[in-house]
């Protein structure tokens, strides 16, 4: 089973709450995706805390564990002061540590994150970083204290899904050990199988969900493909090969001329 | 008093955080408190003591990817 500092997962699809088209469709897609794990934020509240605590509401009567981002931060300062409230609001020491670098492609600050999270897993935090593939940023945040690991595998609700195997390959190989989840970029569920398939322990999505005509059907199709691909790591899938090979065995073919 | 709360000029006469958010009408145990970029944790709000200019963040749970 996924192990997530120390916690038994049952699910390897990790979602996230924001642009569903209503709260019930959002309640229904977490259901209908199998998910343990479903992503929040904190955000200025303006109606006396009655729209916050609503929503927070609704998520407790899921029955599902919190991972709180940090989104939208662009310091350091900024993610840490948002870790420390959310660690606060939700009572839990899980942070989605995102310390954006571009306000166009949503890129990790990956100078910043490294920073950030040695802050954060020094102060008792359990930090899952949304970083780049690369490795030696990878290989930083593992010495900041980082026991999971996030990469992109495009940009932020792009849903262009892996846009570099290789890059995703090398880490998995080079840290078969840590928990890996890809988070952001997919757009649909061959993506999640995709990189699932490569040996990925988890994969986070949100938008292809919910943007999607039907986000409960959707959540269910992510759902099965996160299995299925996870499923077909565990078998050990055939590595191409360049040259055509008979399936239907060739003695004992008939000669008709 | 003149407070900077959530980024809006506010006048109130509330002295210490806790007593701000009881005036502002906010409510319930889910709200993070900052002031001037630092966190107040929910217990020590009663003990904050607020001066004129300061500037406040209140947060609320909110969706998120």
């Amino acid at each position: 089973m996924l192990e997530l500092y120390g916690q038994q997962i049952p699910s390897r699809l990790l979602l996230g709450t924001a642009l569903y088209p209503s709260p019930a469709i959002m309640a229904e897609a977490i259901k209908a995706s199998g998910a343990d794990i479903v992503t929040v934020s904190l955000r200025r509240e303006t109606s006396g805390g009655k729209t916050g605590g609503k929503f927070w509401s609704l998520i407790q009567s899921l029955g599902v564990r919190v991972l709180p981002n940090t989104a939208g931060c662009h310091s350091v300062k900024e993610a840490v002061t948002t870790a420390k409230m959310a660690r606060e609001v939700f009572a839990t020491i899980w942070i989605k540590l995102e310390v954006i670098g571009n306000h166009d492609t949503l890129q990790p600050d990956v100078f910043g994150l490294v920073e950030a999270a040695r802050i954060l897993a020094a102060d008792g935090f359990e930090v899952f970083p949304y970083t780049t593939d690369d490795l030696v940023v990878a290989g930083r945040l593992l010495d900041a204290g980082c026991k999971v690991l996030m990469p992109w595998c495009a940009p932020i609700g792009s849903a262009r899904g892996p846009q570099n195997l290789d890059a995703l390959r090398s880490l998995r190989g080079h840290f078969p050990d840590v928990p890996l989840i890809v988070d952001a970029g997919i757009g649909r569920p061959s993506h999640a199988a995709t990189v699932m398939e490569l040996g990925y322990d988890a994969v986070l999505l949100n938008t292809a969900v919910a943007k999607a005509s039907d986000p409960v059907a959707m959540a269910c199709a992510f759902g099965k493909a996160v299995e299925a691909g996870r499923q077909a790591f565990r078998a050990g899938p055939l590595e191409p090969r360049d040259m055509a090979v008979p399936s239907t065995p060739v003695i004992g073919m008939a000669a008709f001329s | 008093m003149k407070l900077t709360i959530n980024g809006e000029q506010c006048e109130v006469t509330a002295a210490t955080l806790a007593a701000l958010l009881t005036e502002l009408d906010y409510e319930g145990g889910w709200l993070a408190t900052a002031l001037n970029g630092e966190v107040v944790p929910a217990r020590q709000r009663d003990g904050c003591a607020l001066a004129d200019g300061d500037r406040i963040e209140i947060l609320a749970p909110m969706k998120g990817g």
